[in-house]
């Protein structure tokens, strides 16, 4: 069965704006299926309301839709273009639900489309937890004890049968979104009620808890002709109890013998053949009993790609949404071919010569009051991910990449030593149990005390232990007495140059150039899908210590441009969207492009995407090396957001290029009392500040500059312990609690100007001309992020006056910080006064959205800036500019059901949207803007 | 007291790995191959097809969840040493009987661990087959590469006398639906595992045995088994192997078992540059177009040229990768066999079916 030509034009569908359990892992796979079916000569189609995604982007589709996922959406695209199938997998629970939807309303036979890749029995199945249980009955795989309640009463008896601690599900939700573990009787009844309350059919599952129980996912795919293969298997470290996108996860499967490993295979394969019929991507979760007798249950199973389909695909290399959207044009896996060799067939399955670590990346410091421990409920915002040639290794190296203050596991001063904080840690696990794990094995808290609080296998704990033994041994020596091979053993168990500085207290720097003397470097080696078995042509790198560097440096000139790291609230897809902008537009400038980011998420780290992808964390040490090896013109620190600009210092510090605006423009932006020396020079307003080190110092500065006050610490990302006070024990507060948490010594006092209407622009500067690429509106008062505003593009009130001061200060600032690409400025209006709160000489959240909504290729333009390659006179702009484009943020909230909704200087949404609409008639519109001093409310 | 500082490895063509011993102090020889399974290094190790040969785990990590005495394909290790990159001494599997180091202890095995994995496979991949020796006791590199000048090359080598059962046993489920006569040239229990769950009484008898012996057990089919080593010298057995698909019982090779076969039919066999070793090798089903992923270990392989020109044999199976000769069929006849492992342990459950196909030609010639 070879491709079936008589589909000429395909729809894919996106996932939305990006939510707690469907982030920007839907853009990769979007991205990835709309590039394979172009390889097919295919058109597509695509529809996604999120602007700050490639998958949306010219580059990607022939034609691109940003409107509401909805079912009028998809009429209007029906009615326009003549579409012969639709792709409804890749975007994840949303896509799928709108297809479904569309289906029911008939809407596709309407217009003759096909569904692919998909069976929508098979996703009746899936979704309605009693089907699925009874055909798993009839197909011999065992699962959890579990009964549906459609109502109150129906749940309590269940209850009672099935004693607790016990699982509540909500049906056809996402992300676990309803779903608790109840260990207390009276905890039940409100959870029960939410779960029937959150479930679009009123239907609640209830299981029996597999508490403990060790949990594994399969990746399959499966081809028209039923050939089906396991691409990955992942070993969750965190055993059943907590969501698996909020447990860190290995592959492959670290404690799984052969016998078990092939019944699981043996089962996962069975129910994806009897779900239905379709050829696709699948995943199926199972937990094994963690005992000698090793029974295996089914948990759940997806017919469709996945966030664990992304991090398997980043895991082995084989592109499991590209793979699957061939398969649904109808190709064999045997006709394809292994997408890393090019020689080898795709039909077959990964082997791995590494261990790769998954740790999800919280943000609970941004939801004050919310219940921090984790369970079905998936709380994470982001992930990381660690390639190493042990777990231990991998592990390090997901420590690293997690940006959260620590060098890694261990080996940087910051362990617990109270006992019974500890031990609640390893009961109640949240962010930080695998830190408190290590705590605890280093306190000498027995194996088996561990082991029965947190259930996880003995062998990680004692891959930790191991870790703790060599630290002792490193321990003793100083730098000019630790012996070659312990050095190395550090270096290949994953230590960081920052940790074994800690151990042997001495300066990074001393342990790096130690390294050099003694010849202990990283080398580069390959995921290839096949353990060196056959030579790969795909330049996907990682690095660790050990003889052969596979890594071949060019003699073309390089760029580096240094990648986002893991998804947080205030830095998200959008720095990707500008990264993977980057590196095309360097690309087309005839530079050879290196990649540096940590997220499996990402379209960045897909190995299409840049010349060289390095997966490494993005933490000095691991950039530097690349630098070194790879020996680039230069680094591109402004896509990457925060993560990457903080390492822009250090660069300058080792005299490394930084293409574009210098560090020293972007170190006096952020140094609040030079950039205001600089507006003041050019006489531009802004509003009454002050740096302060105390709470003593803040209430005396609090006199001069006058209540309501903004407070924040200095460097911070997405407005991170910002807060608006209005008097001197608030005040007091919040600067107390920032040197406490924070051990910030520089906090910001900003008068806060209230009432004032806050806009923001964007702009392209070659350090003499400057393009505003957009200004927008934001629709709340001033208070509120930016990031969790209503904006609007362009602005929908401010005159003449208004506008014109905003075009000229852009101007003057972009040109007095000498920039060099991109710029994105925030301002406060009032009484036609124009103040500047904040500059940013780096690409921001809201050039994507611009982008999208003109209909221009900002970033690739100011990467050519930033290169030299072009001026900005050079281009030719031609925004396409139709009535306004609203920007909707997007939030989590049901995630943090005891959270309170309301919103200020700190950032909370979690995506955004567009819409767009014709002028300001618009009903929409209106709302929003009747509503907008509702802002505590959302 | 052992000596944990170093270990070393040598290839034939001078090229040195340093790494940290495992197993037993000492030194072995053999053919380096490497295999790329994530799981399953028990049933590999023990499996005899392995006999002779210095295998490299190209997986992380080794011995993580210790060994279990059901999960072995034969009473003792096969291999002649190990290399890995990570070795777990401790392990954790509440089902497991010893950890694999004592494993290796027991079964006087040497090893080496710490070493690039990645690197050796690359070397090996280009380089090809050769041997190579493993030695932790401190045997000076001189004295080891002189040892090593003298291992004989795998290419000529008979190994299947070594490692196959020295006499007859049978083996019989409840309630036997038929009888088969295995020929054993270094079996693997699951493939008897596989034949008695199906309902067959089978009796193994030593490679060196006679179509009049085989018969003596009044087998309604003949089961040609895996081996080690090289099936060009094995003339006695491709005799055997002749006069048993002549004998006009339904007939099923696997591995060595095929290759003698493919010999017996005037087929040719060649050593490949590099074998198939691991637990996800495709292969496509001629027949019926499906796909399946095998468990391989073969360093020999049936020429396809030969069979293309040969008019009785018939090409059933090849390997998706490299197009290789995985499977043939005498024409009309109910005598096949496979070069992969349908018994798999270690490795996937995909080619089940062809010992149920097995069973079912010989209840079909029984009638």
């Amino acid at each position: 069965m070879p491709k079936d030509n008589s589909i000429k034009s395909v729809l894919i569908i996106g996932s939305g704006p990006i939510v707690i359990g469907q982030a920007c892992e839907f853009d990769y796979s979007g991205s990835q299926a709309s590039r394979s079916l172009r390889e097919e000569g295919i058109e597509v189609t695509l529809i996604n309301s999120n602007p700050a995604t490639i998958m949306t982007d010219k580059v990607v589709a022939d034609n691109v839709y940003l409107l509401p996922l909805e079912p009028n959406s998809i009429i209007e695209i029906l009615q326009k273009h003549k579409i012969d199938a639709v792709l409804p997998t890749m975007g994840g629970q949303t896509g799928l639900n709108l297809a479904m939807k569309c289906e029911e309303m008939g809407i596709w036979e309407e217009f003759g489309v096909r569904m692919i890749g998909v069976d929508t029995t098979a996703i009746a199945i899936t979704e309605d937890r009693e089907q699925f249980r009874e055909l798993m009955g009839k197909i011999d795989v065992p699962m959890a004890p579990q009964k549906t309640a459609k109502s109150f009463l129906e749940g309590k008896e269940i209850a009672q049968e099935f004693g607790f601690p016990l699982c509540i599900r909500a049906s056809y939700t996402l992300g676990g979104a309803g779903a608790s573990i109840v260990y207390d009787p009276k905890e039940f009844d409100s959870l029960l009620e939410r779960g029937l309350q959150l479930s679009p059919i009123h239907e609640v599952m209830i299981d029996k808890a597999m508490m403990g129980w060790k949990e594994f996912e399969l990746e399959l795919l499966r081809d028209a002709n039923d050939n089906v293969v396991i691409v990955c298997s992942i070993e969750n470290f965190d055993p059943m109890g907590i969501h698996t996108g909020d447990s860190i996860t290995v592959a492959p499967a670290m404690t799984l013998s052969d016998t078990t490993f092939q019944k699981m295979r043996d089962m996962a394969i069975k129910m994806m053949r009897s779900i239905g019929n379709f050829a696709g991507g699948c995943n199926v979760q199972f937990a094994v009993s963690p005992d000698a007798n090793e029974d295996i249950i089914a948990i759940e199973i997806n017919p469709r790609v996945s966030r664990s389909s992304a991090l398997a695909s980043k895991a082995t290399g084989y592109p499991i949404a590209k793979i699957a959207s061939k398969l649904a044009l109808g190709y064999r896996l045997d006709e394809l071919k292994n997408q890393i060799t090019k020689t080898t067939s795709a039909m077959f399955e990964p082997t791995l010569d590494y261990v790769i670590v998954k740790i999800p990346r919280w943000n609970f410091n941004k939801f004050p009051g919310t219940d921090r421990r984790l369970g079905l409920q998936m709380k994470s915002v982001g992930e990381v991910m660690g390639i190493g040639r042990s777990f231990q290794e991998a592990l390090q190296k997901a420590c690293q990449s997690l940006e959260i203050n620590r060098n890694g596991l261990g080996a940087d001063g910051k362990e617990l030593t109270n006992q019974q904080e500890i031990l609640y840690s390893l009961e109640n696990a949240s962010w930080n149990r695998l830190f408190h794990i290590y705590d605890a094995i280093k306190l000498g808290i027995p194996f088996k005390t561990i082991q029965e609080k947190t259930k996880i296998d003995l062998w990680f704990l004692k891959q930790i232990e191991e870790l703790i033994e060599l630290e002792r041994k490193v321990e003793k020596h100083h730098l000019d007495t630790i012996p070659k091979e312990l050095l190395f053993e550090a270096k290949q168990k994953g230590y960081a140059d920052r940790q074994i500085a800690h151990l042997l207290k001495c300066l990074e720097s001393e342990v790096h150039k130690k390294r050099d003397e003694l010849g202990i470097n990283r080398v580069y080696k390959l995921v290839d899908t096949c353990a060196g078995e056959f030579e790969a042509q795909t330049p996907y790198y990682y690095s660790t210590f050990e003889y052969e560097n596979e890594s071949v440096v060019s003699t073309k000139k390089k760029i580096v441009v240094l990648g986002s790291g893991p998804n947080r609230i205030g830095q998200g897809i959008e720095f990707d969207y500008s990264c993977v902008h980057g590196v095309l537009a360097a690309k087309e400038c005839g530079y050879e492009t290196i990649m540096i980011n940590c997220n499996p998420e990402t379209v960045s780290t897909d190995f299409d995407t840049a010349d060289k992808l390095y997966f490494e964390p993005v933490f000095w040490e691991h950039i530097y090396d690349i630098i070194q090896h790879e020996k680039p013109v230069g680094v591109i620190v402004q896509l990457g957001g925060q993560t990457a600009l903080k390492l822009a210092e250090k660069l300058n510090r080792y005299g490394i290029p930084i293409i574009g605006t210098s560090f020293e423009a972007l170190d006096l932006a952020e140094d609040r009392g030079r950039f205001s020396k600089l507006l003041e020079e050019n006489d531009i307003l802004f509003p009454k500040y002050g740096v302060v080190e105390s709470a003593e110092q803040a209430l005396e500065l609090s006199q001069d500059l006058g209540f309501p006050l903004l407070v924040r610490p200095s460097y911070v990302l997405g407005g991170q312990k910002m807060k608006i006070v209005i008097n001197e024990e608030e005040l007091e507060q919040h600067v107390v609690d920032i040197i406490g948490e924070m051990g910030a010594n520089h906090i910001l006092l900003d008068h806060f100007i209230g009432g004032a209407i806050e806009c923001e622009a964007d702009a392209i500067c070659d350090g003499e001309d400057v393009y505003i690429i957009g200004i927008m509106q934001h629709i709340e008062p001033a208070g509120i992020h930016s990031g969790d505003s209503y904006a609007v593009l362009p602005p929908y009130n401010l005159g003449d006056l208004v506008m014109t001061q905003i075009e000229e200060i852009t101007k003057k600032v972009a040109k007095a910080l000498k920039t060099v690409g991109l710029i994105n400025i925030q301002y406060a209006v009032k009484d036609d006064k124009v103040y500047v709160i904040e500059a940013n000489p780096r690409a921001s959240r809201t050039v994507p959205f611009i982008a999208k909504a003109y209909d221009e290729p900002y970033v690739n333009y100011a990467t050519k800036v930033m290169l030299g390659e072009k001026k900005v006179k050079d281009f030719n702009f031609n925004p396409r500019k139709e009535g306004y484009a609203v920007k909707i943020p997007v939030f989590s909230y049901e995630k943090f059901p005891d959270v309170k909704k309301e919103l200020g200087p700190e950032m909370k949404s979690t995506g955004e949207g567009i819409r767009f609409i014709k002028d300001l008639r618009d009903p929409f519109f209106m709302k929003i803007y009747a509503e907008r001093n509702m802002h505590l409310s959302k | 007291m052992k000596n944990e500082t170093a270990a070393v490895l040598i290839l034939e063509d001078g090229t040195i790995f340093h790494g940290k011993p495992i197993g037993k102090i000492g030194t072995t020889t053999g053919e380096i191959a490497f295999n790329t399974g994530m799981t399953g290094y028990q049933e590999v190790f023990t499996d005899p097809s392995y006999y002779g040969q210095i295998l490299v785990m190209t997986t992380a990590h080794i011995g993580n969840y210790g060994v279990h005495d059901d999960e072995i394909e034969s009473d003792s290790m096969m291999i002649a040493g190990l290399v890995t990159k990570n070795f777990s001494k401790t392990f954790s599997r509440v089902a497991a009987n010893d950890s694999m180091e004592n494993l290796m202890l027991k079964n006087n095995k040497v090893g080496i661990s710490d070493i690039d994995t990645r690197a050796l496979v690359r070397h090996i991949r280009s380089r090809g087959a050769m041997n190579a020796i493993i030695s932790s006791d401190g045997t000076s590199i001189e004295d080891l590469k002189t040892q090593l000048s003298k291992v004989p090359s795998m290419s000529g080598l008979e190994l299947s006398s070594k490692v196959c059962t020295k006499t007859a046993y049978e083996v019989k489920p409840e309630n036997p639906i038929c009888k088969i006569s295995v020929v054993d040239f270094g079996i693997k229990k699951n493939i008897i595992r596989c034949l008695v769950e199906r309902g067959a009484h089978v009796k193994v008898f030593p490679m060196h045995t006679s179509l009049q012996e085989l018969d003596t057990f009044e087998p309604d089919g003949y089961m040609l088994s895996n081996g080690p080593g090289d099936p060009g010298v094995m003339a006695d057995s491709i005799q055997l192997v002749k006069e048993v698909s002549n004998a006009g019982k339904p007939v099923f090779g696997i591995c060595l078992g095929h290759q003698l076969l493919g010999l017996s039919l005037g087929l040719k066999t060649e050593k490949m540059f590099n074998g198939h070793r691991g637990i996800n090798h495709p292969i496509l089903n001629l027949k019926t177009g499906k796909c399946e992923i095998t468990s391989q270990n073969h360093g020999f392989v049936v020429s396809k040229e030969s069979i293309e020109s040969n008019p009785i044999v018939e090409l059933t199976h090849i390997h998706l990768n490299d197009n290789t000769v995985a499977g043939l069929a005498i024409k009309d006849k109910p005598v096949f066999s496979v070069q992969y492992h349908p018994e798999a342990s270690a490795g996937p459950h995909d080619s089940r079916y062809l010992f149920d196909q097995f069973i079912a030609n010989i209840l079909k010639a029984k009638v």
